[in-house]
């Protein structure tokens, strides 16, 4: 994706008050205890012509639905505000916005420059302290990347209040599923986080399983039934070019994963009916086998500083979860829990591990450390699995399927204190998230 | 605060080339992918014909049931098998490709590895009651192919199977 930043130079700059503090009064910890939501107003962005105006509509739109999306803030709706902003530079009449309890105000102005280049600009405001939270920004992009501009002014409002690295400028891989269970059609489909700007990297010809994102997002590994066997692949997000990896004959390979280092792919390979954990150098095809076990070691995933990988195994008697060097070697077992465990995720923190249990014929996504305590449960339902985190390690986003002859898969995700679930658009039916890195 | 720089890099056209035509890949086809578990489709042959794949399939029978959680082959099973590796025998022109399965109640790579389990439970049987190695392959599909769709036992004991697929025009 980077090819694209070429043409589309953004310059911020600092139009006012280049001392204003970084680090008002206005903050949101995210603990365990916050409940209550920050109440924020978001006025429609102004601009001077009408094509502007949409736009900044919509902006506003998409910056409130990204931070009210996140469970932590509450948007005052306009028919409440006692001032409207008309103007960019006017000052802001903040005894107006305390009236109605906006804790947070964000404005913003559209303007196209003389290439037709989309600029915006915008201000956020700690109402009761009457100043600035931290300085304005100016971004410019296209006119149809208008959404990506609206994502990056959230994710500055959400990381200025709670301190928190943002998420809301990624992208989600998955697969778009359609037809009954038994004929499902699967391909390959990528979207915004919010479900919006679907388009497919693939048909539906060939079952397709489990894409991946490279750590910098420029390229997908998934697993492909094209050959009449699962084969694990390699495609470019920009191109949509795609390569087969190199595979023994007579083997199935599926559940590749990246390692921080983005050359190097673990994944399983099942050969005489014993599937075990190998990597690979995805250049040069160079294969080191990782796991010598009888039993099933699937579901790799590297921790962040690529030093370890945790998986999921039977050979304990039933699917457990275990972490072992990225070399391969000994492997401690992790999850303790009653019922089964899989999927594992590290998280991009690298201090809890995500993943699909079974337990009393329910499935459930959850959180442990990882060294295995402080196991969490965040959700419960008929089927669900597959979790992948958001860039800042905040929100898992994964599959739940109903049940029965109708019964269909879409995209859920949930904070990971468990709260605000929420079902992800998608259009058609969904499975297999997996979240890219925050775009540059 | 860290990416509060100086400037920000907007690549707000990215992937312009997907965005454009969203759907390149419009094939309509909806297409099941892989192969059929035993529909008939394509097989040449009748039932009364003890050499056709329809024979092996309905009359022989083409897969066997599997336990939760299970690959290990039950009597009832090697029966079945038995009277494949006979017919394989008699029509040596024939090659297979064994498809396992798994029912819904699974992680989807877990199920994967416990079809190919399966499926090369069924392939060694085969093997050791005389079948050539080279003329079966083995193919798991974990959960993805049921064929029944209820969310109880009565089905999930149908989806737990292995499957053997007579190639339709013989290999040799």
């Amino acid at each position: 994706m980077m090819r694209y930043v070429m043409t589309l130079l953004a310059a911020l700059m600092l139009w006012t008050h280049p001392a204003a503090a970084q680090n008002g009064p206005l903050r949101l910890e995210l603990t365990e205890g916050v409940i209550e939501p920050l109440p924020f107003a978001v006025p429609e962005f102004v601009s001077d012509d009408s094509a502007g105006a949409e736009l900044g509509r919509r902006i506003a739109e998409v910056v409130a639905a990204d931070l009210t999306g996140t469970g932590l803030f509450r948007e005052i709706p306009q028919d409440a505000f006692i001032s409207r902003v008309t103007s960019f530079s006017s000052p802001v009449q903040f005894a107006d916005w305390k009236a109605i309890n906006a804790q947070a105000l964000v404005t913003g102005a559209v303007t196209m420059d003389s290439s037709g280049k989309l600029v915006v600009r915008f201000r956020l405001y700690d109402v009761f302290a009457g100043q600035e939270l931290g300085d304005g920004l100016q971004l410019v992009g296209t006119q149809d990347g208008w959404r990506r501009i609206a994502h990056k002014v959230a994710d500055q409002v959400y990381s200025r209040i709670t301190g928190e690295a943002p998420y809301f400028d990624s992208r989600v891989v998955f697969v778009s599923e359609s037809g009954p269970k038994d004929q499902r059609a699967k391909r390959l489909a990528i979207m915004d986080y919010d479900g919006a700007n679907v388009s497919y990297l693939t048909g539906s010809s060939s079952i397709v399983l489990a894409p991946r994102f490279s750590p910098n997002g420029d390229r997908i590994l998934y697993t492909s039934y094209e050959s009449g066997f699962p084969r694990i692949y390699v495609m470019d997000v920009g191109s949509a070019q795609r390569r087969a990896l190199e595979q023994q004959e007579g083997s199935m390979s599926f559940a590749p994963r990246f390692a921080p280092d983005g050359r190097t792919v673990v994944y399983s390979m099942t050969r005489g009916g014993n599937t075990d954990l190998y990597s690979m150098d995805i250049n040069s095809g160079a294969g080191t086998r990782l796991t010598t076990a009888p039993s099933i070691e699937t579901a790799p995933s590297f921790s962040p500083d690529g030093s370890r990988i945790v998986f999921e195994s039977d050979r304990s008697g039933n699917q457990q979860l275990y972490v072992m060097p990225a070399g391969g070697g000994e492997a401690q077992r992790i999850s303790f829990g009653q019922g089964r465990y899989g999927t594992p995720v590290w998280s991009p923190r690298g201090d809890l591990i995500a993943f699909t249990k079974q337990s009393k014929g329910r499935f459930h996504i959850g959180v442990m450390r990882v060294d295995g305590s402080e196991e969490r449960l965040l959700t419960a339902s008929f089927l669900e699995e597959g979790p992948t985190w958001s860039p800042n390690g905040r929100v898992i986003m994964f599959t739940r399927e109903t049940q029965g002859v109708q019964g269909s898969a879409s995209l859920y995700s949930v904070d990971i204190t468990g709260r605000n679930l929420r079902e992800v658009p998608t259009g058609t039916g969904a499975s297999d998230p997996s979240w890219s890195p925050l775009q540059d | 605060m860290n990416y509060l720089s100086k400037t920000i890099l907007l690549c707000a056209g990215m992937a312009l080339a997907a965005c454009s035509n969203p759907d390149r890949f419009a094939d309509g086809s909806g297409g099941a992918g892989g192969m059929y578990n035993g529909a008939g489709a394509g097989m040449a042959g009748s039932a009364q014909d003890p050499a056709s794949p329809v024979y092996f399939q309905q009359t022989v029978g083409d897969r066997v049931l599997f336990a939760v959680d299970q690959s290990t082959l039950s009597s009832e099973a090697q029966a079945t098998l038995n009277g494949q590796a006979q017919w394989l025998m008699t029509n040596s022109d024939y090659s297979a490709v064994i498809e396992g399965h798994a029912d819904e109640q699974g992680t989807r790579e877990y199920n994967l590895a416990l079809g190919a389990r399966r499926a090369n439970s069924v392939h060694e049987y085969l093997v050791s009651r005389g079948v050539a190695g080279n003329r079966l392959k083995v193919v798991s599909y974990g959960k993805e192919r049921p064929i029944e769709l209820c969310a109880d036992e009565a089905c999930y004991s149908k989806n737990r199977r292995a499957v053997t697929v007579i190639s339709a025009v013989p290999s040799s």
